[in-house]
């Protein structure tokens, strides 16, 4: 998972993958088409290089919809059905994301499969394993919610003007755990910042790309 | 400075005072909030009216903007603390005066969940609006909520969950009440921000409420039924 493995030249900025939707076409006519979390793109990128795949196309939505899940369903469903015949098949890169099983519904309407999961704090740990932390008190950030803390965290929070609101969000959370999904010294201590801010105790897991890189791999060679 | 600083509370007659109270209410200055309360007490008004005539209207005027996506959690958090601060001075006075009362809340967040900002807004809101809440707090298995069931005697049992892998656990609660055969004692209100109504009907709960607002207006609505039915 090296950087220069990775076709990460082709992405625009976090930001854009925050705010914009974006695609990364395949060399060639693709057969696969993942739509993606924005929050995704880069590690989606890293396992299609690891893999040599050259048969994919990669289309994200922006990631902060996941401040308000309940427009996912639809925001996927709307490119499903606009891509749906130029494909042999899509693959939905979102777990449930807080959409309370209405992402399952519609992907299953549709005809399409997802991600197994409740969100990306589990698969990237991996479903299984993270089903038996019972960690309740630990809010989770990946690299890429590092990366965008501000976006994601503190201006919606209304933490950047009103820090006085802090532990009304906070709490009752104890730790700060920041699943690294890579090795990057600069992002840690970025995190370590983040827990600063938020008054939480701060604990880096290595997780690297966990049922993420198992899912595609068992999809992807089979198209 | 700015013009609103230049606003001396006490000498505001009594209608523009709760207008004022309103506004300061809608942008969370809790010791404005504090100081109008006390102007309103000491000019004679009862706990009782200036909870309903200055707190709960304006709160209620947040509610609608934050439903219509005017004002955001930031603002609705601010504007709570305010009316919290008013709140904490009223309480003990409407123990005191009998302020009338709706009926009985038992309140918490479920099993696994530590999020209990909607949980709180909700119980502010219905204690504003005469009812009496026990709140269980954060993170309540099935057994805490029997045992304050048992002993509470609520008219409304109020389930909160924010994640989706926690919010299944109001159906454990609701079949072990139906297992007992007293889920019929109560009214089961359950909200959250993943949840919906086909959810909560699926579950077995009276109602799915959206926000605080319509949680107060589901349970008075309940308590009224309620009423009629036991004077029919």
């Amino acid at each position: 998972m090296t950087a220069d493995t990775t076709p990460r030249d082709a992405l625009p900025d976090d930001s854009a993958l925050t705010f914009e939707n974006t695609e990364v076409d395949a060399p060639r006519a693709a057969r696969l088409l993942l739509l993606a979390c924005g929050a995704l793109a880069r590690e989606v990128l890293d396992i299609i290089a690891i893999n040599k795949w050259t048969h994919i196309d990669l289309m994200c939505l922006p990631a902060i919809l996941h401040n308000s899940p309940e427009k996912i369903p639809d925001a996927v469903a709307e490119k499903v059905i606009a891509h749906r015949n130029d494909y042999d098949k899509i693959f939905v890169l979102y777990a449930d994301c807080g959409t309370g099983g209405l992402l399952q519904a519609r992907c299953k309407d549709l005809g399409v499969q997802m991600l197994d999961g409740p969100h990306c704090y589990s698969f990237f740990e991996g479903n299984t394993a993270f089903a038996a932390n019972d960690e309740i008190s630990a809010f989770y950030l990946t690299d890429f919610l590092v990366r965008q803390f501000d976006a994601f965290v503190i201006k919606p929070l209304g933490l950047d003007r009103h820090p006085q609101l802090r532990d009304m969000y906070f709490g009752h959370y104890t730790k700060l755990v920041y699943q690294a999904q890579t090795e990057d010294p600069a992002l840690t201590e970025k995190a370590r910042a983040c827990a600063d801010r938020l008054g939480l105790a701060f604990e880096r897991r290595v997780t690297g790309y966990g049922d993420l890189q198992r899912s595609l791999e068992q999809v992807a060679p089979h198209i | 400075m700015s013009e609103e600083d230049d606003i001396i509370l006490s000498e505001l007659d009594d209608e523009e005072l709760v207008q004022q109270m309103m506004d300061d209410l809608y942008d969370g200055l809790k010791e404005e909030i504090e100081e109008g309360v006390n102007i309103l007490l000491e000019r004679g008004w009862t706990p009782y009216d200036v909870l309903t005539k200055a707190l709960v209207a304006g709160m209620t005027i947040v509610g609608h903007d934050f439903r219509d996506g005017i004002l955001f959690v930031p603002e609705v958090l601010l504007a709570a603390n305010a009316m919290k601060g008013g709140m904490a001075i009223l309480k003990p006075l409407l123990a005191e005066t009998g302020a009338p009362r709706m009926g009985k809340m038992v309140i918490g967040t479920v099993k696994g969940d530590i999020h209990d900002i909607g949980k709180n807004l909700v119980s502010m809101m219905m204690e504003g609006a005469g009812f009496e809440v026990v709140d269980l707090g954060i993170n309540n298995a099935v057994e805490a909520y029997l045992e304050a069931l048992d002993s509470e005697k609520p008219d409304i049992l109020g389930m909160s969950a924010l994640l989706t892998t926690t919010m299944p656990y109001m159906k454990v609660v609701i079949d072990t009440l139906k297992e007992k055969g007293i889920r019929d004692d109560y009214v089961v209100l359950v909200g959250g921000a993943p949840l919906n109504e086909e959810f909560g009907r699926a579950i077995g709960a009276d109602a799915y409420c959206r926000d605080a607002a319509v949680a107060v207006e589901t349970a008075k609505d309940f308590m009224s039924r309620r009423h009629n039915q036991m004077n029919g």
